[in-house]
């Protein structure tokens, strides 16, 4: 029999996640600070509008686009928290995730041979779809020392003839780095002058801590070269409803809603009523649920402080990043080690990419108790490896 | 400052102050002195713990009682209260709007200790007009806390 399997799929490298998921499945007893979704169930007054709408009989397909009342709340949306002015017909679309987003932007915009500019550590799909997308991955390696942001002496780097788009991925996972005003503005001087688009994928921009989120599109001369990605996942704890959305340029969400049309036909519509009532209402959700993440965060980075790893500050999404490259393993072995030892599940950060080696993710979508526990563990495995650094070192 | 501390407690009144102050970004003794500084201004009234008791073997009675009641002069509602608030096996009582003026719930033993309270002291009260007694059944939620399940997460161990 022939191989009826496409080198394209092939040549995909499976999530380093996956890989992770598999011995962290064995061991079920094990506590894991290795989700990448909040631990907060959807407020009940979202899940009841998605109730609501299936007892009413709302089951059937809505406009490829999405619903328009949710299409308004999304420019509402963006206007109020972002500043940035969208027409609901034009500007939007509905997706299934911000994962859908990501995959048909690139398919409508890259031509073969096009250069996307990846940087990582950061979510798993970019570079994928970009392969399938036929488009070119030039992974830019964001450092630590730069607080895990992109510079624009980097950006200048790996810009070429041929490079098309730039992913921003800000808040960042897994490092849980942002961009702050000024970044932004320098990455846009060098966009605008080298005529480069822009993903940007904002689905974290609710979590950021200690100051506001900025959308790169709201930085005069991004927006017609922008499009914002985001979704209702991470801010209002939905991400099995399956709902996100992008906002760009009207010629570019129209493409968009040609491959839309065909691949998926509408995201789904029980999600599209709940998430109309998560924007209209939801805000003080997004607010206490912030607040509490702050308050893990804190906790968490004031342990690793404790037991000597060092650990950037992050700012953004629910993750830390300690660095621990001077343990002499590989953070593989790291993770698979502690797993063993401790029973605690944390991520390699070698699955975020290569420049991700040296790091290990650690979420704080979990309960207070449970972070004390895990981290309780964690410093035992640390100090067994013959202890951290002095805590003076602290980044 | 003082309303994060306050929602942090609230939720878990056994917090470590350490931790609490971590959490809130300063040191320990801010957090002890403000804590102190509002149990004196009366805004900290009291710790409790939340018990299920009908996962133990200890028998309750709940019932919660509308009064009407006519206010006297020179008297108002609050001496009113007062009279019923004094009573030990009051658990609570609040001033309503609507179709009657106190909600007193009361936390008794068995049924007749209830009912000797109210036919006793409360309808026996001069300015009491009527009573109307309510026996709790089931209690499904309380104080924020769903009482009827232990929450499990759901997720998946490991996602991206």
């Amino acid at each position: 029999m022939r191989n009826f399997l496409s080198d394209k799929s092939v040549g995909l490298k499976p999530s380093g996640i996956r890989k992770f998921f598999d011995i962290v499945s064995e061991m079920p007893d094990a506590i894991s600070l290795g989700v990448g979704e909040p631990d907060f169930d959807t407020p009940w007054h979202i899940r009841e509008e998605g109730i609501y709408s299936l007892e009413k009989g709302r089951t059937f397909y809505t406009s490829n686009a999405g619903l328009k009342d949710l299409k308004v709340e999304i420019c509402r949306y963006l206007k109020r928290r972002m500043g940035l002015d969208y027409d609901a017909d034009q500007n939007v679309l509905v997706t299934v995730g911000g994962s859908e987003a990501i995959d048909i932007a690139m398919r409508a915009i890259l031509n073969p041979g096009d250069e996307v500019l990846i940087p990582q550590p950061s979510y798993v799909s970019y570079e994928p779809c970009c392969i399938l997308a036929d488009g070119v991955p030039v992974i830019v390696e964001l450092k630590e020392e730069n607080q895990f942001r992109l510079t624009p002496e980097q950006l200048l780097e790996a810009i070429t003839d041929k490079t098309k788009i730039l992913v921003m991925p800000f808040p960042n996972n897994p490092t849980g780095a942002i961009m702050e005003r000024e970044d932004l503005e320098a990455i846009a001087k060098v966009l605008i002058e080298k005529d480069i688009f822009v993903l940007s994928d904002e689905i974290y921009s609710e979590l950021t801590y200690g100051q506001e989120h900025v959308s790169i599109a709201s930085i005069p001369g991004m927006k017609e070269r922008t499009l914002v990605i985001n979704g209702f996942s991470k801010s209002y704890a939905m991400t099995g409803w399956r709902l996100g959305y992008a906002a760009g340029p009207a010629a570019l969400i129209s493409e968009m809603i040609k491959i839309h049309q065909y691949a998926i036909m509408c995201a789904p519509t029980t999600s599209q009523y709940a998430a109309v009532e998560a924007m209209r209402y939801g805000d003080d959700d997004v607010a206490k649920m912030r607040e509490a993440y702050d308050g893990r965060r804190r906790f968490l980075l004031h342990a690793l402080h404790e037991m000597g790893l060092p650990c950037f500050e992050a700012r953004g999404a629910f993750y830390v990043f300690p660095n621990i490259s001077r343990f002499g393993m590989s953070s593989e072995d790291f993770a698979t080690r502690l797993l063993q030892q401790e029973k605690v599940a944390v991520v390699p950060g070698s699955a975020f990419g290569d420049c991700g080696e040296g790091f290990i993710r650690i979420s704080y979508a979990y309960s207070l108790e449970n972070l004390k526990e895990a981290l309780g563990r964690v410093a035992r495995f640390v100090e067994g490896l013959g202890g951290g650094q002095d805590g003076a070192s602290h980044a | 400052m003082r309303e994060k501390i306050l929602w942090m407690l609230e939720k878990n009144s056994r917090i470590d102050l350490k931790e609490l102050a971590v959490m809130l970004g300063t040191d320990e003794v801010t957090v002890a002195n403000e804590i102190a500084q509002m149990e004196k201004e009366n805004i900290i009234c009291g710790y409790h713990t939340m018990i299920n008791w009908e996962n133990t073997s200890e028998e309750k009675v709940i019932a919660l009682i509308e009064v009407r009641v006519t206010p006297q002069r020179g008297m108002g509602f609050d001496k009113l209260a007062e009279r019923i608030y004094r009573y030990e096996e009051v658990e609570t009582v609040y001033l309503m709007s609507g179709g009657y003026d106190f909600t007193v719930i009361l936390d008794g033993k068995t049924l007749r200790e209830v009912s000797r309270f109210v036919s006793e002291k409360l309808a026996t009260l001069d300015s009491v007009l009527s009573t109307a007694t309510h026996f709790v059944l089931k209690k499904y939620k309380e104080h924020g806390t769903i009482l009827a399940e232990k929450p499990k997460d759901e997720r998946m161990l490991v996602t991206p």
